[in-house]
Formats: structure tokens, C-alpha cells, sequence
């Protein structure tokens, strides 16, 4: 199978609006993805799925990831004025990287027995932007899963035939996978409680009264 | 232009119009609920019925949800190895196998031959206990009243007790680690395995008559529930459905993970896709893996069975991501783990083949009867630990 | 003939029920609970606590290190550690724990707290017919149901048992070994100390 900047340079060619960059991967696996904007995913998909040389007519995996917001923090040289003498100093200045939702797409070849190529979708936000093109109609494997990342993270796939909640129960709220999820407080009997649990379950003890101090 | 990747039918269906343009009767809507005995689990379909035909079926699931996913994030990587084996938790081991080969992959660890000849013989009895359950619930499932299904159980008890003497347990084994297996096995253990795998084939033969030939089997199961190849591919499906449909695609000739391209096994193809073909496959694919494990209990060599390197606590892989899959007996078993350099998993995700599987299930049972719906869903295979995760 | 699979597989059905009454193969159920079938040499049930000699307090093995309590995928294990010390088998002076509940009904018998334990002091028990009425507590299983001697561990495991004693008796034979070396550089350093060249003078009898 060809190389990741040789299927980036073809559908650079053939899609000349697409954003397509390769994300690294440092562990010893080394799967490099390619990451595409959520307007041209589905033309990109496409492309990918009926081209002769690739032939990707098998979506093994739906993922969806969260990220959320993460403060970054570089050191950076500023020109200050101290004690009356203009100096450099080192700063640390914080950024906030916004966070996002994420889906990944695993593409295998059945009639060319070749693979993965793997596809991430980002989203804007993760509260009202958070869109993202279905790509059931092209392939019917990501039926289930799609559904199963709009019950978990909350994605909405524009697109998708039948978009609702697959585990929990419909009149569930709340996205269980998201990182900052707060599970419903059922902690009363917690017999051997540790860290985060323990948090949780020491606000059911009973009251212990104050002691009254004997002058 | 691809018509295959149609989305399902409408919600709303309406009951027949006769000459007048009147509705003919009503559509019965049957909940075939969570407690059923045929379901294989805590599954639900909800079932609109025209007489006996099935006009729409969507199935329910999530009963056994227990967010096994976010279970994965919190606790560290070698903690999570007990709860692979209740996924499915049927096919213990090669979960575990999955699992290991996953992180051995994101953290460049390798396995000593030992250990991956182990792998083998382990998940081929597997497979061989799988396949045998799964025949005795289709069986029962078509009113055999479970005499065959005890059977099959008590074949399978002798695999299961394999495991419980080199395991500690008969089904959540938690037995592979990252780098090889979790205890050796001995001699008289391998002596016993070829003894419980050469009396299997007699069992074969034996419960082969009430499947093969078997005129009612025939009746219910052949043209019934057909699976087109294209709609199979394009719908994800893996595993003895994928193959029946005729697609020669199995992932120990594929990917070639462990040890397999040194055994002389066969894949069995089938070419109408029908229910009758999955049976069959799954018989077929019985006697290759007894091949496979004839051929391992042969030719396992000495050695060690874990990496000296590997570390038990405190394992930190290194960032990155990665998708590992075995070829389990239901389908494809994925994992797709992300690292972020802590001893906890950032992103875990397992790519469940019973969940795939149920995709195609309405486009299977359209028009067929209430109680072919029944035997579909018996050949799709699900176990709700996967389904549900 | 139509029909005569079906009549196949009946004398298939009929062949094993005559036959379970000759072959033992054929007859597979044991009437539990009057007889049960002998459990495997590995199985393992839930965990419990060793403990040497006879005295459970005394001879308690667990140092309360912690590190079983740390690696348990369900958290099932709770440790209170005590405040003053005890000997351990080495003779070294360690830390005990004053408190040791595991709760059997979150525990998944995965036998990782057996893995990762470096003083050999929790093991995997055979015993599974544990069952109570008490939904709250009664699975809740302290120090003092959870140890267990060293002489029941060799009945239920004796495998286990015996590569755990020799385990045992390693580590006591080297702390032995770096005792008595410090012994004698310590019995060499103060002989120096005393007088640079020592003449061997014979002990006055009193």
C-alpha cells in the first residue's frame, strides 16, 4: 500500500479545498493518521472508498475521543524594564488550547487485503459546535458506532439515517464517556472506599457531634 | 454509484391496501424483550409483525451496559487485563490475547516462542468451545429441547477444565500479560490436551448427525436470512458471517499475528450466505483448529514464556496510539488504546464484533417469519458482554 | 427416505442414554451438594492471608506495604496500618496492618494482589461456599477470617506452598548470611579498636 504523503498528495490533487495534514505517532506501533477538516471529511472519505488503487470498502472502527481544554505553558523571553535597566526576562506565558471531540475512522481494503488508514474528524467545541459528517451513507458498518459516539461523547453526524441513543436509555442526559462527567451520587454503602470514592462516600457519614470543651 | 449502503427502513410502516385502498387488518408490534430465553442474553427486538411476517426490526440493547471503556481510563493498563476476559465472556482467552497484542505492539514488546505457540493452542480451543456451545443453542434454539446442547456442554466442560488447570479458573482466565503468559504450562498438561483433542473429532462425527443432514435443520436454515457478499463488506461484518457470504477475508491469513503462518490450516469459504452456511463454517472451521492444534501440541518448543524485560508494575508506555485485532471466534477483535506516557490508558476502546454483527440484522429478517427471526439472530452469534460492553 | 436424518439423530440420543448407564463418560452429572468433584490443583477462589507458626497475629506475613491494595482492578482491598512494629520472619522490625478487609462480593478472583506481592503473605483460597443472607457487611471479611496458617495453604496448594517456603527460606538464609557477616565485621572493627595488635592473652580463670 502506498505511503500516507503519497495518498495526502492524490487527494490534495483531487479535492483542492480539503485540509489534510498527517498526525504523528511516536510509540513503537507508528500508525501516522491523516486528519481532515469537517467540511470536506465526507468527499475525502469518498475519494478514498472508490479509488482504484486503495479500495477501502471496509470501516472497521468508529472512535470517538474528547479532549478537553488544555492549558499550555511556554517560557518566553520579554523585554522588561527592572530597576531601571531594560532586560530580558524569561516569562511563562499561558495559553488555552480550546478542547474538541474527535472521531476516528479505521479503514481496512477486504478485496485488496491491505490497510489501515486511518481518518480523525475534529470538531469545533465541545458544547454547541460539535457537528461532524456521517459517513454511513458510505459505509453501513459505522451505523452502530456513530450512534454509539453520539450516546457517549455527544458528536451529532449530520447526515446519519437514524441518529439516537443506542446503550443508555433514551430519556438518558449526559455523555457517560466525556472526561468531565459526574456520575449520579449513589455512595452510601461504600464497605472499602478508596481516593475519588472515598471523596464521594464521606459525604454520607453520619455527623459526628462536636464535643463539647470543658472550661 | 454504491446503492448497497442504503440506510434502514422508516420508522413508520404502514399495514397492507387492498383493492379499495383500505388498510387490510393492523401490524401487531411485539416487544421480543429483554427476558427471553432465545436472545442469547439481555437483548431486545422490537418486532412489527404483519401475520407472521416481519415488516420492521429494530433491536435494543444496552441492558448490560457497564462502561467498560471508562473503567479502562481509570485503572492502569496490567488491572485492566481481568476485565478483557467478561467482555466476552465466552472467549476469555482471546480477549486477553487481543488485549496483550495491543500493548505489546503500542510498547514494542516481544514474546518468547513458547509463549506464542501457548497463544495458539489457547485460543484455538477457544474457538473449539465457542463453535460447540454456539451449534448446541442453534440447535435448541430450533426446538431440539437442549438434549444436544448438553452435549456440546459437556464436550466443552473438558476444555474448560484444560483451562481451570493451568489458569486457576474456568472462564475469566485472566491469563496472557504484556510479553507472554501469565504461568507455563507442563507435560501432563500438554498430554491432556492431545487426549481432549483427539477424542474431538469422534465427538464431531457424532454431533454431526443432528446438524448436517438433518431434515428439519434443512427446512428452517437453508435460503433463510441470506447475507448478500457486497452488503456484508460494506456493512462490516466479520468473522464465520463474513466468510459464509463467501468473502475469503480471516484475519490469522491476513494480518498473520502470532505465530499462524506456520501452520498448515485452510479457511472454509461458503457461497449462499444463509444461515445453513454459517453452520456449516463453523463445523468446518472446528476441524481446522483441530489441525492447528495438533500441530502446535507437536511442535511447542521449550523455553521461557515471559519477557524478562517485561515489568508487572509501574508500566509507562510511551505516547502514541494503536489499533491491534485478533481474529476471534464471533468476528474481528479490535482494540484501539491512546497513550499519554501515565500508567492509565488515555483513550481505550474495543471494537466489539457482536455489535457490528447486529447491524444487517433487520435487512436479514425482513420478510421471513417471527420464528425465522429467532434462528437469525442464533447465527449471528452475540454475547451481550461484547454487545453491551 | 424422508425423515431418516431425523431418525439418525435420534439413535444418537437414544445410544448415549443407554449407554450412561454402563460408561462413565456418558454420565456426566454429579449430584452436588451430597457428592463434588475434587477441585483442580490451581483453582482459585478468593484471596486470603498466611500466617507462620500458629499464633495469626504473631505470624502474620503482611507488612502492610500497600502495594495489593494499589494494583486491585476493583479496590476491594482495605488496609489500616498499625503504628508501632512487629518482627517478620527475617527478624526485621516491620509495620502490620491493624486493619485488612477485602469485600468478597466487589472481588473478581483475578489474582493480581497474588502477583504482585513481594513478602509471599496473600494467596488464592479454594473455598467458594461462602454465601449469606447478610447483603451488607456479611461478604466483608476482616483480618481475622481472612488469615489462615501456612500448614492450610500446603493442604489447599501444595505446589504453590512448597515454591513459596523455599522462597521463604531463601530470603530467611540470606538475611542470615548478611547477619552474621556484619557480625563479624563488626566483632573484627571493635577487636581493632581496643588495641592496635592484639596479643593473644589467655583469660585469667576466676
Amino acid at each position: 500500500m502506498e505511503t500516507l504523503e503519497q495518498i495526502q498528495a492524490r487527494l490534495e490533487a483531487a479535492l483542492p479545498s480539503a485540509k489534510i495534514e498527517i498526525v504523528a505517532n511516536e510509540c513503537a506501533a507508528g500508525e501516522r493518521s491523516l486528519l481532515v477538516d469537517a467540511a470536506s471529511g465526507f468527499a475525502v472519505a469518498k475519494f478514498l472508498r472508490d479509488d482504484a488503487q486503495l479500495q477501502l470498502d471496509y470501516c472497521s472502527n468508529v472512535t470517538g475521543v474528547d479532549w478537553p481544554d488544555k492549558e499550555l505553558s511556554e517560557k518566553i523571553k520579554v523585554k522588561q524594564v527592572v530597576d531601571g535597566v531594560e532586560k530580558e526576562v524569561e516569562e511563562v506565558k499561558k495559553t488555552i488550547r480550546p478542547g474538541f471531540l474527535e472521531a476516528v475512522y479505521h479503514l481496512y481494503s477486504m478485496s485488496l487485503k491491505h490497510g489501515p488508514v486511518v481518518l480523525r474528524m475534529r470538531t469545533e467545541n465541545r458544547a454547541d459546535k460539535a457537528h461532524l459528517p456521517s459517513l454511513t451513507p458510505l459505509w453501513r458498518g459505522a451505523e452502530f458506532q456513530e450512534r454509539e459516539v453520539y450516546d457517549l461523547y455527544g458528536v451529532i453526524f449530520d447526515g446519519h439515517p437514524d441518529l439516537r441513543r443506542i446503550l443508555m436509555w433514551d430519556e438518558f442526559t449526559g455523555f457517560p464517556m466525556r472526561r468531565d462527567y459526574v456520575a449520579p451520587d449513589d455512595f452510601e454503602y461504600e464497605p472499602t472506599p478508596h481516593d475519588e470514592v472515598l471523596v464521594e462516600a464521606k459525604k454520607h457519614y453520619p455527623v459526628e457531634p462536636k464535643a463539647e470543651v470543658k472550661s | 454509484m454504491n446503492t448497497l449502503a442504503t440506510p434502514p427502513k422508516n420508522f413508520e410502516v404502514k399495514p397492507k391496501l387492498d383493492a379499495k385502498g383500505e388498510e387490510l387488518g393492523e401490524l401487531l408490534e411485539v416487544s421480543m424483550g429483554p427476558h427471553h430465553p432465545s436472545t442469547h442474553g439481555v437483548f431486545r427486538m422490537d418486532v412489527v409483525l404483519d401475520g407472521e411476517k416481519v415488516v420492521k426490526l429494530k433491536p435494543v440493547f444496552g441492558y448490560l451496559h457497564r462502561n467498560h471503556e471508562k473503567i479502562g481510563e481509570n485503572i492502569s493498563y496490567l488491572a485492566n487485563m481481568p476485565y478483557t476476559d467478561r467482555l466476552d465472556y465466552f472467549c476469555s482467552m482471546t480477549n486477553n490475547w487481543a488485549y496483550a497484542l495491543t500493548i505489546e505492539k503500542l510498547a514494542g514488546l516481544a514474546v518468547p516462542e513458547r509463549a506464542e505457540y501457548i497463544r495458539v493452542i489457547m485460543a484455538e480451543l477457544t474457538r473449539l468451545q465457542n463453535h460447540t456451545c454456539l451449534i448446541g443453542f442453534f440447535v435448541q434454539d430450533m426446538g431440539a429441547l437442549g438434549t444436544p446442547m448438553m452435549y456440546a456442554f459437556r464436550e466443552r466442560e473438558k476444555i474448560l477444565d484444560l483451562f481451570e488447570e493451568v489458569s486457576g479458573a474456568r472462564m475469566m482466565c485472566n491469563y496472557m500479560r504484556f510479553g507472554g503468559v501469565r504461568v507455563d504450562v507442563n507435560d501432563e498438561w500438554i498430554a491432556k490436551t492431545k487426549k481432549v483433542v483427539a477424542d474431538y473429532s469422534k465427538f464431531l462425527d457424532e454431533f454431526g448427525t443432528f446438524l448436517t443432514e438433518n431434515e428439519i435443520v434443512l427446512a428452517r436454515t437453508q435460503f433463510v436470512g441470506v447475507l448478500p457478499k457486497d452488503l456484508a463488506i460494506n456493512a462490516s461484518i466479520t468473522g464465520p458471517m463474513l466468510r459464509a457470504a463467501g468473502v475469503n477475508y480471516d484475519l490469522r491469513k491476513v494480518d498473520k499475528y502470532g505465530i499462524y503462518s506456520r501452520f498448515d490450516f485452510q479457511v472454509p469459504v461458503g457461497e449462499h450466505g444463509d444461515i445453513y452456511d454459517r453452520y456449516m463454517i463453523r463445523v468446518l472451521e472446528m476441524r481446522e483448529s483441530i489441525k492447528i492444534l495438533e500441530q502446535a501440541l507437536r511442535d511447542i518448543p521449550a523455553g521461557p514464556v515471559m519477557d524478562p524485560k517485561a515489568k508487572l508494575r509501574g508500566f509507562r508506555p510511551k505516547a502514541g496510539e494503536v489499533y491491534g485485532r485478533v481474529e476471534g471466534p464471533k468476528g474481528e477483535l479490535g482494540f484501539y488504546v491512546i497513550s499519554d506516557g501515565s500508567p492509565n490508558a488515555y483513550r481505550y476502546r474495543v471494537r466489539p464484533p457482536s455489535f457490528i454483527n447486529l447491524t444487517i440484522l433487520e435487512d436479514m429478517c425482513l420478510g421471513h417469519n417471527i420464528s425465522d427471526a429467532v434462528v437469525i439472530l442464533g447465527s449471528v452469534d452475540i454475547v451481550l458482554g461484547e454487545v453491551d460492553r | 427416505m424422508l425423515g431418516e436424518q431425523i431418525i439418525k439423530g435420534m439413535a444418537v440420543t437414544a445410544r448415549n442414554f443407554f449407554e450412561s448407564y454402563v460408561s462413565k463418560d456418558r454420565l456426566t452429572t454429579v449430584q452436588y451438594p451430597e457428592e463434588r468433584l475434587p477441585q483442580k490443583g490451581n483453582t482459585r477462589q478468593f484471596p486470603f492471608l498466611v500466617y507462620d507458626g500458629d499464633d495469626a497475629e504473631k505470624g502474620l506475613r503482611c507488612v502492610a506495604c500497600q502495594i495489593c491494595e494499589k494494583e486491585c482492578p476493583p479496590k476491594c482491598i482495605y488496609i489500616v496500618k498499625s503504628k508501632d512494629k512487629k518482627p517478620d520472619y527475617k527478624g526485621q522490625m516491620q509495620v502490620y496492618p491493624v486493619r485488612f478487609d477485602i469485600d468478597l462480593s466487589v472481588c473478581m478472583s483475578c489474582s493480581i494482589c497474588v502477583e504482585v506481592c513481594p513478602f509471599e503473605s496473600i494467596k488464592m483460597n479454594t473455598e467458594f461456599e461462602l454465601s449469606t443472607a447478610d447483603r451488607f457487611g456479611g461478604l466483608l471479611f476482616g483480618k481475622d477470617k481472612l488469615a489462615k496458617s501456612n500448614s492450610y495453604y500446603q493442604k489447599v496448594h501444595p505446589k504453590d506452598a512448597a515454591e513459596s517456603d523455599a522462597v521463604i527460606a531463601a530470603e530467611k538464609a540470606k538475611a542470615e548470611a548478611k547477619a552474621k557477616a556484619a557480625a563479624e565485621a563488626k566483632a573484627k572493627a571493635a577487636a581493632a579498636a581496643v588495641s592496635p595488635a592484639p596479643p593473644v592473652t589467655p583469660a585469667q580463670p576466676l
